[in-house]
């Protein structure tokens, strides 16, 4: 038994931040000092706080160093291991007061947050399943299968008023409703890790830091609708949580939570792992489904419904990681409990990855409701550099952008709808002034033009004349009749692509012509980019009050654009000029400025 | 595993362990003080059998950590009982069967250990 344990976070963030040699530093220095009976080395999943990686703390003080390096680690264990003297330099800043030090779940960015589906990141070791039954783990499964009916699992999850977590927003016991009332010889449960979008990534920090939730929630399914077999679908990409799933399930397998009689019940339910190779239109739900079989990545038409015709043609339900991180609470806990979270047509929390021009880049989980400058400016801790917010974006590639005028509505699937966004799986994307709309929405065109997969051709063809037409439009070339026919081609995609892929591609075009038409007309008309992004509509101009005639700028212009003689004013030659912006960087009298 | 009371069984052993990675201000904190001193005079096997005790006992709602020197070196190793609410408790001159006595009594039954307190030395 140990009397300290310190947890170092492996969870992708960290991980390429080097918390591994720290594992390691930290172990040899502990056995140096003759603590290994005393200290434990804990690997846990994702704190949340990933700009300040690698991250530690050390229970029972609760202490939190973040950005720790190899270095500090001799000081770490000698100091605070052995002596109990807290390395205050190393703490995270936010906990340090004049009174002394804050305790973690006092800071704002973890205040305000609720963890349901991230309960036991950054808490426990994820590769150790009897860690995962110690708070909690597999009480559920063993509950239901006890004490409930298939139906009445499904009554609870109905009640709770869960919905899917992956962007639709569908309930979840009303897809397991549906799936139980086909029958057939074999039906199936599928996870869908496939988590695609830019900027998004709260189903690799669960599956990075609680695999068994995923494990347990899905057998939970099986139970319910009658399924003895589960997949997880996730990409190649997410190493880590590939690992430690399969460490998961054979751990599992081997304390018989998976496998044949289940608790001594009739239950025996078994999961096995495919791996994607890592394109976007797998994560929908029929495209995920053809993948699974072996085939070519592509969507189907629906109907017939996976719960009708799903895998391999049988009955199946799909549901996202952060859903099924929600069942076995709901379980233990009731529906009642689940269901007084929320709004009135969302319930619980939401996981949401926060990136772009934020303070604290990191992942957060917040009940539903909470609004949008919360998340932001409290939790998130604000934009840096005094710059002022423009907007967030939600929903990835199939989301749209929230301009300051709704920064207060509280944040759920229905009020993100009206607004011309959805809540997607949960990547929150802040832009600042700095970011030019325009430049945006090609952005995520470019993406699913990359991405589309080729099965309809509005998806196909549409996005790619839309990436041209807004590629023309960001080298002022674009004319207003081309923002009307962008415009007009966006509905006719919505309407008449295949599946989500197409059908939301144009969210990110939408919702910018909605709240920042200006911008998309500065471009047109007065050929310029308000927020000095594109390059093409950009001119780097030196004041000839302000030029010293220093010929710093000259001697870091790439392409030799700049001239002048010592003490003389320079000048900027604009057919030469490749707007590199390295000249206006160095200039000490700032005389160079971009128009 | 084929039964709810061997999941059961694996819990209440694993609870007091990852109990200890939590944070509770209403917690009762149990303070060793760990500086050259304390650890000289033997507070290493007091800290250890405290922690081990509350772990085992599964007492989650007690925080056993470490502290620097309390500036009471002559006493060490000493343990100090913080419980909300309620005046600090300073025990003296410990030894792992004297702060499992405290544990037992104080912790568990509410009843202040006199005889090792500071106050028994009769000088403060």
């Amino acid at each position: 038994m140990y009397r300290s344990h310190v947890l170092v976070c492996g969870g992708t963030g960290c991980t390429s931040s080097g918390s591994h040699k720290i594992i390691d530093t930290l172990q040899a220095e502990i056995e140096k000092n003759g603590l290994s009976k005393e200290v434990s080395v804990v690997q846990t999943g994702c704190f949340g706080l990933c700009a300040l990686g690698p991250i530690m703390i050390i229970y029972p003080e609760a202490t939190f160093y973040s950005m720790v390096k190899e270095d500090d680690i001799p000081e770490i264990v000698s100091e605070h291991l052995a002596k109990g003297r807290i390395v205050t330099r190393l703490l995270y800043n936010e906990t340090v007061t004049e009174d002394g030090i804050k305790s973690l779940n006092e800071t704002d960015f973890y205040k305000k947050q609720h963890r349901i589906a991230l309960r036991n990141c950054g808490v426990i070791n994820p590769e150790n399943i009897e860690e995962y039954i110690g708070t909690h783990g597999y009480e559920a499964l063993g509950k239901v299968l006890t004490e409930y009916t298939p139906d009445e699992v499904i009554q609870t999850i109905l009640d709770s008023g869960l919905r899917g977590r992956g962007g639709g927003g569908f309930p979840t016991g009303l897809k397991w409703k549906l799936a139980k009332g086909n029958d057939a010889d074999q039906k199936y449960v599928c996870c869908n890790a496939d988590e695609g979008d830019p900027g998004a990534f709260m189903d690799r920090s669960v599956l990075e830091g609680d695999p068994h939730v995923v494990l347990e929630a899905m057998a939970i399914a099986g139970y319910a609708i009658g399924a003895s077999q589960g997949y997880i679908y996730v990409r190649a990409e997410y190493p880590i949580a590939v690992d430690r799933l399969e460490i998961a399930i054979a751990q599992a397998r081997e304390y018989g939570l998976l496998g044949k009689n289940i608790f001594g019940t009739d239950f025996s339910f078994d999961i096995g792992l495919r791996l994607g190779a890592g394109a976007f239109v797998c994560g929908e739900e029929t495209a995920l489904m053809t993948s699974i079989e072996g085939n070519r990545g592509e969507p189907r038409p629906r109907p017939p419904f996976p719960a009708q015709k799903g895998l391999f043609g049988k009955p199946t339900i799909l549901n996202n990681v952060e859903t099924y991180a929600n069942i076995p609470q709901i379980i233990l806990n009731g529906a009642e409990w689940f269901a007084a979270m929320g709004t009135e047509k969302s319930k619980g929390t939401k996981v949401f990855a926060l990136g772009g021009k934020i303070k604290n880049t990191g992942l957060v989980e917040i009940p539903m409701g909470t609004t949008l400058r919360e998340v932001v400016e409290q939790i998130g801790g604000g934009i840096p550099n005094g710059k002022k917010f423009k907007a967030a974006q939600t929903g990835g590639p199939s989301g749209g952008c929230i301009p300051v005028e709704h920064f207060d509505i509280p944040i759920d699937y229905d009020n993100l709808i009206e607004i011309g966004s959805m809540m997607g799986s949960g990547g929150l994307i802040v832009m600042d002034e700095d970011n030019c709309m325009v430049d945006i929405a090609k952005f995520f065109l470019e993406f699913t033009v990359d991405e589309s997969c080729g099965k309809c051709t509005p998806c196909r063809i549409g996005t790619k004349r839309m990436y041209e037409m807004l590629d023309k439009i960001t080298k002022g070339q674009g004319t207003l009749e081309d923002i009307d026919k962008l415009e007009e081609l966006c509905y006719h995609i919505k309407e008449n692509s295949l599946c989500g892929l197409g059908q939301t591609a144009p969210n990110p075009v939408l919702s910018t012509l909605r709240y920042f038409k200006d911008e998309y007309i500065a471009h047109v008309v007065d050929k310029k980019c308000p927020a000095g992004v594109c390059k093409d509509l950009l001119s780097f101009v030196i004041d000839p009050d302000k030029c010293k005639g220093c010929t710093l700028c000259s001697r870091v212009c790439p392409n030799g654009a700049i001239e002048g003689k010592v003490k003389e004013i320079h000048v900027i030659y604009q057919d030469k000029c490749v707007k590199c912006g390295a000249c206006m960087e160095k200039c000490k009298f700032g005389a160079i400025s971009k128009h | 595993m084929k039964t709810l009371e061997e999941l059961k069984a694996i819990r209440e052993k694993m609870q007091g362990q990852v109990g200890l990675r939590s944070e509770d201000a209403n917690q009762t904190r149990v303070v060793v003080g760990m500086a050259t001193c304390g650890i000289a005079s033997g507070a290493r096997p007091v800290l250890t059998t405290l922690s081990d005790a509350v772990q085992t006992k599964n007492l989650t709602n007690i925080s056993v950590t470490q502290t620097g020197c309390i500036g009471l070196c002559q006493y060490e190793p000493i343990v100090e009982v913080m419980e909300p609410g309620k005046d600090k408790v300073t025990y003296i001159k410990m030894t792992p069967e004297k702060a499992l006595e405290v544990l037992e009594q104080h912790l568990i039954r509410g009843q202040i250990v006199s005889k090792y307190t500071i106050n028994s030395e009769g000088r403060i």
